[in-house]
């Protein structure tokens, strides 16, 4: 139960204040909902984050986040009247090993992370949908990629891991303070800032995928492809056309692929095949007036995608294309207008594979367009407290807020979720409330104990945290 | 904090025995808003109020009175509310006062009454809050307006102009806070079959507090700065402001 806290009480302005560094900016996630203002510092190197931290608790309203490049679709990297610490300046990589393990900095993107990679032949172990991600983002989200079936997510790839907290800098591993290493991996930035992580990376021959398509003409279709393809391939996933309804209900085109050694390349890719994917080609230099994104333009995109879509095997595509197709166009979430989007992704065990076509199905009720949906299989989940991936189905859905029953519809996939035993992925959510949030997270005190020891007054907050009442309550 | 759809975790309603900030407090409960701070001027049905939001599922709520005459004690009821509510998501401005205008006419003390309570008080409440919500980063204000406020009319223009100036005032005031993370929006009901006008007759467009309330949620969940209710009334104002003054004091009202 909250208590109306004496120290929120209104004292007069300023006084006794410590002069406070960095600009009032006001930040939202990549889904462009709920914006907040919060002083930004750009911090240039670890003492100025270690002096932000020790000297945050003289403010007045002591409360401190990270931020990386702002991909979190919610509110995760945001902290109200608080701190954020942007931590994209540590953006430095050291040399990669001959076991493929590299320092770098926690804010080192993906994207840079892979390009110094691929030269030597690495490729980063988990990528998700984007490369535009940093080290420290994909930590504190513990983030998975269409490989996850058979390399499980990011942190399982992370060897050891340096936090700076309130009490101090740890350097932190599976054996060494594995509480607070779990803690952080899927804690949302919770337990600290980043600085550092070591990474073990992945050896690849060339910068290609070899790619299996399979179009299936509904979703039992696509369900039993994408198991069938997960015994054989390394990355896998599906997308779905939402709009499609009746004996067309959720089909979609399963793509499955491993990474290509030189011999397949065409002769021309040959002389270069360790290419690393190029920058964004278009950019969306303003925030559209209304959202292009509505229940016509979905369907009609939808149709012609799944039209255009053919069956093949053995296609040779280009990692970018193949992992990060969005990055193509900077600043995407702008054709969604000023409301933005809400992105929603569960995943529920494999014998409640139901729960999929019920969400979209409600979905569908709420004539809620669905803009973009992906399924994937999860292997086993890390040993981390919240966590996100474990063994089971998992959808991913992008919305554009709007449709008046969308709200009460995603509540009651929320319940559906729940009951099935899953949950939902904390880096993507901008609107769960928090007592379905505990529930569908058990381990949530084993986090706070942790969390707790390392910032005993409180000082990690995020609008995502004060949302789901993680942490101490307002 | 708010979610994705707008919807707040906390509120606090200064005037909150009026109608439809409590037809609004019951929607924004239901929708899952937890701890709520009431502000009223009558202690009995301030504390019916109260009762109704725990019957509606609030976990926290607290309450006290004030009287909008007070313009000394505007800053201190917006201040004890941020305090008692924490961290305050929404607050929703409702107090006002509809009182017989030929009354008002006779009366100058009753005149600077009526802007008082519809004016006054709340712009120099809002001046508090705008500091709450600077401070907090986040967080928006609902301000009751009124259409009688858009062209005011003769058999109404004390209680109008008082709306007038409040409707100017927190438009501006929202501009005011770009760049803070705070927001006002502003809602212009017509006729709303309520308490307030007891006793008058309706027009042809009246609405009831509880569609007022769900105007006001869909206005907050698309970002609007000024919400109409309901909607047919912006045509019909845009058209009415257009009238030459000449033409507009002929009219029956």
């Amino acid at each position: 139960m909250p208590e109306p806290s004496a120290a929120e009480a209104d004292a007069p302005a300023a006084t006794g204040d410590r002069p406070a560094p960095g600009a009032v900016r006001v930040l939202t996630g990549w889904g462009r909902t709920s914006p907040s203002a919060a002083r930004v510092l750009a911090a240039g190197d670890r003492a100025e984050i270690g002096d932000a931290l020790r000297t945050a608790n003289g403010a007045k309203r002591p409360a401190v986040i990270a931020r990386g490049l702002g991909r979190s679709y919610g509110d995760a990297a945001q902290c109200a009247g608080g701190l954020v610490i942007d931590t994209t300046g540590l953006a430095g990589i050291g040399p990669i090993g001959e076991d493929g393990v590299v320092e770098v900095g926690a804010g080192v993107s993906l994207s840079a992370l892979m390009r110094a990679g691929l030269r030597e032949g690495w490729f980063v172990p988990v990528t998700p949908g984007t490369r535009q991600v940093t080290i420290g983002g994909a930590v504190a989200a513990d983030i998975h990629g269409k490989n996850h079936h058979r390399d499980g997510s990011f942190c399982r790839h992370v060897i050891s891991l340096t936090l700076a907290t309130p009490t101090g800098v740890h350097e932190i591993s599976e054996s060494a303070d594995p509480e607070l290493f779990w803690a952080s991996a899927g804690g949302m930035g919770l337990t600290g800032v980043m600085l550092a992580a070591c990474i073990r990376m992945r050896p690849v021959e060339t910068a290609w995928m070899r790619v299996d398509s399979e179009c299936h003409g509904d979703l039992d279709a696509v369900m039993d492809a994408l198991e069938r393809v997960d015994a054989t391939h390394r990355y896998s996933v599906a997308w779905l056309d939402c709009s499609a309804r009746d004996r067309h209900f959720g089909r979609g085109v399963v793509d499955a692929g491993d990474h290509a050694d030189r011999s397949e390349l065409a002769a021309a890719h040959r002389r270069d095949p360790l290419a690393p994917p190029g920058d964004a080609r278009l950019r969306l230099p303003f925030v559209l007036p209304t959202s292009l994104v509505n229940g016509a333009s979905v369907a009609a995109f939808n149709r012609a995608w799944y039209a255009k879509s053919r069956s093949a095997s053995g296609r040779i595509r280009h990692l970018g294309g193949f992992f990060h197709p969005l990055d193509a166009v900077a600043d995407w979430p702008r054709l969604f207008g000023p409301r933005g989007f809400v992105q929603y992704q569960f995943v529920v065990p494999f014998e409640l594979a139901e729960v999929v076509g019920r969400a979209i199905e409600r979905l569908q009720q709420a004539s809620a367009p669905c803009s973009m949906a992906v399924l994937k299989r999860f292997g086993p989940g890390d040993p981390g407290p919240l966590s996100f991936p474990e063994a089971g189905w998992t959808l991913a859905l992008d919305l554009p807020v709007g449709p008046p029953d969308l709200r009460r519809a995603l509540r009651e996939i929320d319940e559906l979720v729940l009951a099935a035993g899953g949950r939902v992925y904390l880096a993507k959510d901008s609107r769960l409330d928090a007592a379905t949030f505990a529930a569908m997270y058990p381990r949530l005190g084993e986090f706070e104990a942790v969390r707790r020891r390392v910032d005993p007054d409180g000082l990690l907050q995020s609008d995502l945290s004060r949302r789901l009442r993680i942490g101490p309550v307002e | 904090m708010t979610d994705a759809f707008s919807r707040p975790d906390s509120i606090l309603v200064l005037g909150a025995t009026s109608d439809i900030a409590r037809a609004l407090v019951g929607q924004l409960v239901a929708d899952g808003c937890e701890r709520v701070v009431l502000a009223g001027r009558d202690p009995d049905r301030l504390s019916d109020a109260a009762t109704e939001a725990k019957d509606a599922g609030a976990r926290l709520v607290t309450t006290t009175t004030f009287d909008a005459t007070q313009i000394n004690e505007a800053a201190a009821v917006v201040d004890w509310g941020f305090s008692a509510g924490g961290r305050i998501d929404l607050v929703v401005v409702a107090v006002g006062l509809l009182s017989d205008q030929p009354e008002d006419e006779r009366d100058p003390v009753r005149v600077a009454r009526c802007i008082s309570v519809n004016f006054t008080w709340p712009a120099a409440a809002l001046a508090r809050v705008a500091h709450h919500l600077r401070e907090q980063g986040a967080g928006r204000a609902v301000v009751l307006s009124s259409v009688a406020g858009v062209r005011v009319r003769r058999s109404n223009y004390i209680y109008g102009s008082a709306k007038a100036g409040l409707d100017a005032y927190a438009r501006t005031l929202n501009q005011s806070l770009v760049g803070s993370g705070g927001s006002v929006m502003v809602v212009r009901p017509g006729f709303v079959v309520s308490r307030m006008t007891e006793g008058r007759k309706a027009p042809p467009i009246a609405s009831t507090t509880e569609s007022v309330a769900k105007d006001t949620v869909r206005g907050l969940e698309r970002g609007a700065a000024v919400v109409w209710s309901p909607t047919s009334l912006q045509g019909i104002f845009t058209i009415l402001r257009l009238l030459p003054e000449v033409i507009w004091r002929r009219l029956p009202f």
